[in-house]
């Protein structure tokens, strides 16, 4: 399974709002057998109603912060996770959570909100690249203890992306709405998809406090105003109210062939690596990396699909042109075992150029530093 | 008409009614779209605009259903500039404002007032203006009470003598009107001035709300006495229960604060005070039942129903039934909220046309845009498919279709537009079915309320109230209006509004 596809989820009619545009996706049927986690709704919002003998799955989406544990400090679920109902109140996988006073007064409310922080994103680069796994001797002895981390990744809040906040705020949901893509200036900024339109509901304000790239950031700040995909009816074909009423649904039908063809073929495609977290009854859990292709579109998310390979939740994050090369250099490094000759190799470059290129990824801290100062002393020297 | 319109003249025409629909729907409020900052920025500039270039049009839309917040502002605009017109064009001015001045609700006047003096404009107008309207008060010690301060300011401002029996020294012209008003002198008698300006000097007043007020103080029962807005802050003062209260305080209460007061009153089960929903303007009745619960709708749908037929027959007056068949298009996706301000204001507007047009028309269908039937549950949720709802619509073949919208149309955007222009340019080219759209919110980008479609006339809505009227006239200017149609058609309506007066 390589492939990213959207079945079960129509495209609705886009609403645009500056440089922003939501096209919302619409689901004929709900989902009822797997919610968002009951903990995380607002005792106001009550929207959860399903009765305690059915028996359904919950989720928790990745970076979301709760009171989970029973001292009530607050927590990031790390990685989105399934749930059992069943199990009681079993705490989720987590990264507990230091506030200021003021921060802690205001996660009292138990209020819905993600993780504030490029902790989440952290989380996601983390949770992908675990460092090397064979210890060659080039790699410092913190690689191999610790991985990658600490990893520093710059995102922007979707507070910071100017318009979004607006966006969101002017938007109407649809009846039946259960996902939504952002688009910025036109370009993909994230794809976000639950199973039942009442868990859209709640969290669809959420999308605020969520991260996006560099890119997404400053395409926002110099986007101008996009222009409404506007209905054009060819009134020459007209004689009758049923035609005009064919015509009007006839736009519908091609702003819908149009997005999931044009706007989304880059979210929506071939050549993505699946790495399987958890199964639950018929809902399995996955991590998706893009083929980490550069100068093009590519996502890294979480994935729920059931057993019909349709997605239950989704949600994606816009890899920036930087994190693309990054991402590339590692996914090849782990491809050659962390062997660096055998990587050099593959990419087909000296090891001293592939040592050069590691470090100005931000990645020199993995290998040892004499390694450093030698593969340093030899491109200077000229000849490797 | 001999004259020849130049370009110049439809522009004229064109900005005139476009300021009307802004003074209609804009209150400087948030709204769901655009900010209080946009909104009233945008309007400010409206105001300048046409005090500038058109100033007689400008103090003649005053004569029109603009909401009070316009009516004020230009009211302050036309009194800040006295001093660029001549005498006879002071004098139609004069007479519009003070005419309005006496329509508007009183603490929109008296915080004109404090602004003209806030602003330091202090004209011989002005005063003479300030000096008519405080003397056609029917009750000037209640207002002393109730607008305390407001009214110590104007009286200072306007230079007003009280307690004296002579006319006030400055002659303040415009004689023609004062047909015999000796200033507010007379009226006021003795004690006005010291409650006034020297309330503590007095060990007793014989005007009975004043002396209500000196024992106010010191004694609870006398509390009960006064005007509720001052009445609440004896009682906090002497401690009194909320409920025990209001209980008491319930006769005094006008009927918009008995409506205002209501839920909150029972839920402390003082339930003396009941507001009779039945004798209550249409869409401020809208706006409270779109406030309850849905819960709580169902439980009083015979009541609340009724009440709002009672109002909308009696808004219809004898026009009720003569509609024909009408098929009304009505906004209730999600930005028919509103915002914090205009609390479900837009869906309010849309309810109350929704219950007027169903007495006006012999055969009604309403068609909510969330396709809910039952007109008494709505509330705002969803998006805007105002095209496919135009189609049912227009598939009834009704003798008028009548569309109450933001004109926020996004699913998919721009297609209402597109089939009433194909309706009006290839399947109905006679207009058979007259088409208006109406629309409670400004947009402050566009200067204009939203339009739909060229073909179709939009016209700005604050009440429904005014639906009637508004609607006939966009009939009539559904072609284009010029200048001389209107300039003619706003003397008329002057002439109506100067004569209700007298």
């Amino acid at each position: 399974m390589t492939a990213l596809v959207l079945t079960g989820l129509s495209t609705g009619p886009a609403q645009a709002w500056g440089g922003v545009r939501l096209v919302p996706l619409v689901r004929e049927k709900p989902i009822e057998d797997l919610r968002l986690d009951a903990r995380l709704y607002d005792a106001n919002l009550g929207i959860v109603e399903v009765d305690s003998r059915t028996a359904y799955s919950s989720y928790i989406p990745h970076g979301f912060v709760a009171n989970w544990t029973r001292d009530g400090t607050p927590a990031a679920a790390y990685g989105t996770q399934l749930a059992d109902p069943a199990a009681g109140d079993r705490a989720p996988c987590r990264i507990p959570l230091r506030f200021h006073r003021r921060m802690a007064r205001r996660a009292g409310r138990n209020r819905l909100r993600f993780l504030p922080l490029h902790m989440a994103l952290e989380g996601y680069l983390a949770l992908h690249f675990g460092g090397p796994e064979i210890a060659w001797e080039e790699w410092s002895r913190r690689a191999i203890r610790h991985g990658l981390s600490p990893r520093v990744e710059e995102s922007y809040t979707g507070a910071a992306v100017s318009g979004l906040a607006d966006a969101l705020r002017v938007f109407e949901i649809l009846p039946g709405q259960c996902g939504v893509l952002v688009y910025v200036a036109d370009a993909l900024a994230a794809a976000f998809v639950v199973p039942h339109p009442g868990d859209y509901r709640a969290l669809h304000s959420t999308l605020v406090h969520d991260l996006y790239g560099e890119l997404i950031y400053h395409y926002a700040m110099l986007s101008m105003p996009v222009p409404d995909f506007r209905a054009r009816i060819a009134d020459t074909e007209v004689r009758s109210l049923a035609d005009l009423r064919a015509q009007a649904r006839r736009q519908q039908d091609e702003w819908a062939a149009f997005h999931d063809r044009v706007m989304a073929g880059g979210l929506l495609g071939e050549g993505y690596t699946y790495q399987h977290v958890y199964q639950m009854g018929r809902y399995r859990l996955a991590r998706f990396l893009p083929p980490f292709e550069r100068q093009r579109e590519n996502h890294i998310g979480e994935l729920i699909t059931d057993d019909a390979g349709r997605p239950a939740y989704l949600k994606t994050f816009r890899l920036s042109e930087n994190q693309i090369r990054r991402g590339h250099l590692l996914t090849r490094l782990a491809a050659s075992d962390w062997n660096l000759s055998d990587t050099a190799a593959a990419l087909g470059v000296t090891e001293p150029e592939l040592g050069r290129r590691i470090e100005t990824a931000g990645f020199g801290h993995l290998l040892r530093q004499d390694v450093r100062d030698h593969y340093r002393a030899q491109t200077r020297r000229g000849h490797p | 008409m001999t004259r020849v319109e130049t370009s110049a003249d439809l522009i004229a025409a064109d900005d005139v009614l476009l300021f009307v629909n802004a003074a209609i729907t804009s209150t400087g409020q948030r709204e769901f779209h655009s900010g209080a900052d946009e909104q009233s920025l945008s309007l400010d500039f409206l105001h300048r605009y046409l005090l500038g270039n058109y100033r007689d049009l400008y103090a003649a839309t005053l004569a029109l259903d603009i909401n009070d917040h316009n009516a004020v502002l230009i009211a302050r605009n036309l009194l800040v500039t006295t001093a660029e017109i001549d005498s006879e064009q002071r004098r139609v001015e004069g007479r519009l404002i003070a005419r309005r001045l006496a329509l508007l609700p009183p603490p929109r006047v008296y915080k004109l007032f404090r602004e003209l003096r806030r602003a330091k404009v202090n004209n011989r107008r002005t005063r003479a203006i300030m000096r008519d309207w405080l003397a056609a008060r029917p009750d000037l010690a209640f207002d002393a009470v109730k607008y305390r301060s407001a009214i110590k300011a104007a009286v200072r401002h306007a230079h007003l003598r009280l307690g004296d029996e002579q006319t006030p020294a400055e002659e303040m012209g415009m004689e023609d009107r004062r047909s015999g008003k000796r200033g507010i002198a007379g009226m006021l008698g003795r004690e006005l001035g010291p409650y006034l300006f020297a309330p503590n000097r007095r060990v007793a007043y014989s005007t009975p709300v004043l002396e209500a007020w000196r024992r106010a103080h010191y004694e609870q029962a006398a509390l009960y006495e006064l005007p509720y807005t001052v009445a609440e802050g004896f009682a906090a003062k002497h401690g009194i229960a909320r409920a025990v209260f209001l209980e008491r305080i319930a006769p005094r209460l006008t009927r918009l604060e008995r409506l205002r007061l209501q839920e909150s009153a029972h839920g402390l089960e003082a339930d003396a005070v009941r507001a009779d929903l039945t004798t209550m303007p249409l869409t401020r009745l809208a706006s409270y039942v779109l406030a309850l619960s849905l819960d709580d709708r169902v439980r009083r749908r015979a009541e609340l129903t009724a009440a709002l037929r009672a109002a909308a027959r009696r808004t219809a007056g004898d026009q009720a039934g003569t509609w024909g068949t009408v098929a009304a298009v009505l906004d209730d996706s999600f930005s028919a909220f509103g915002s914090g301000h205009k609390r479900r204001r837009p869906l309010a507007v849309a309810l109350a046309c929704h219950f007027l047009l169903e007495a006006l028309a012999s055969q009604y269908t309403p068609l909510w845009l969330s396709g809910r039937a039952d007109a008494l549950l709505v509330h705002p949720y969803g998006a805007t498919p105002l095209g496919e709802r135009i189609l049912d619509a227009l598939e009834r073949a009704p003798d008028r279709l009548v569309i109450v919208s933001d004109g926020w149309d996004n699913a998919p955007p721009g297609l209402a537009g597109e089939v009433l222009r194909v309706w009006r340019t290839r399947l109905d080219p006679g207009h058979a079915c007259g088409i208006v759209h109406l629309n409670p919110v400004y947009d402050a980008a566009d200067f204009d309320v939203r339009r739909l479609a060229p073909t179709v006339p939009t016209a700005g809505i604050r009440d429904a109230e005014d639906l009637v009227a508004l609607v006939e006239l966009a009939q009539f200017a559904e072609g284009r209006t010029g200048i001389f149609e209107l300039r003619a058609h706003l003397e008329r309506r002057i002439e109506h509004f100067l004569r209700e007066g007298t």
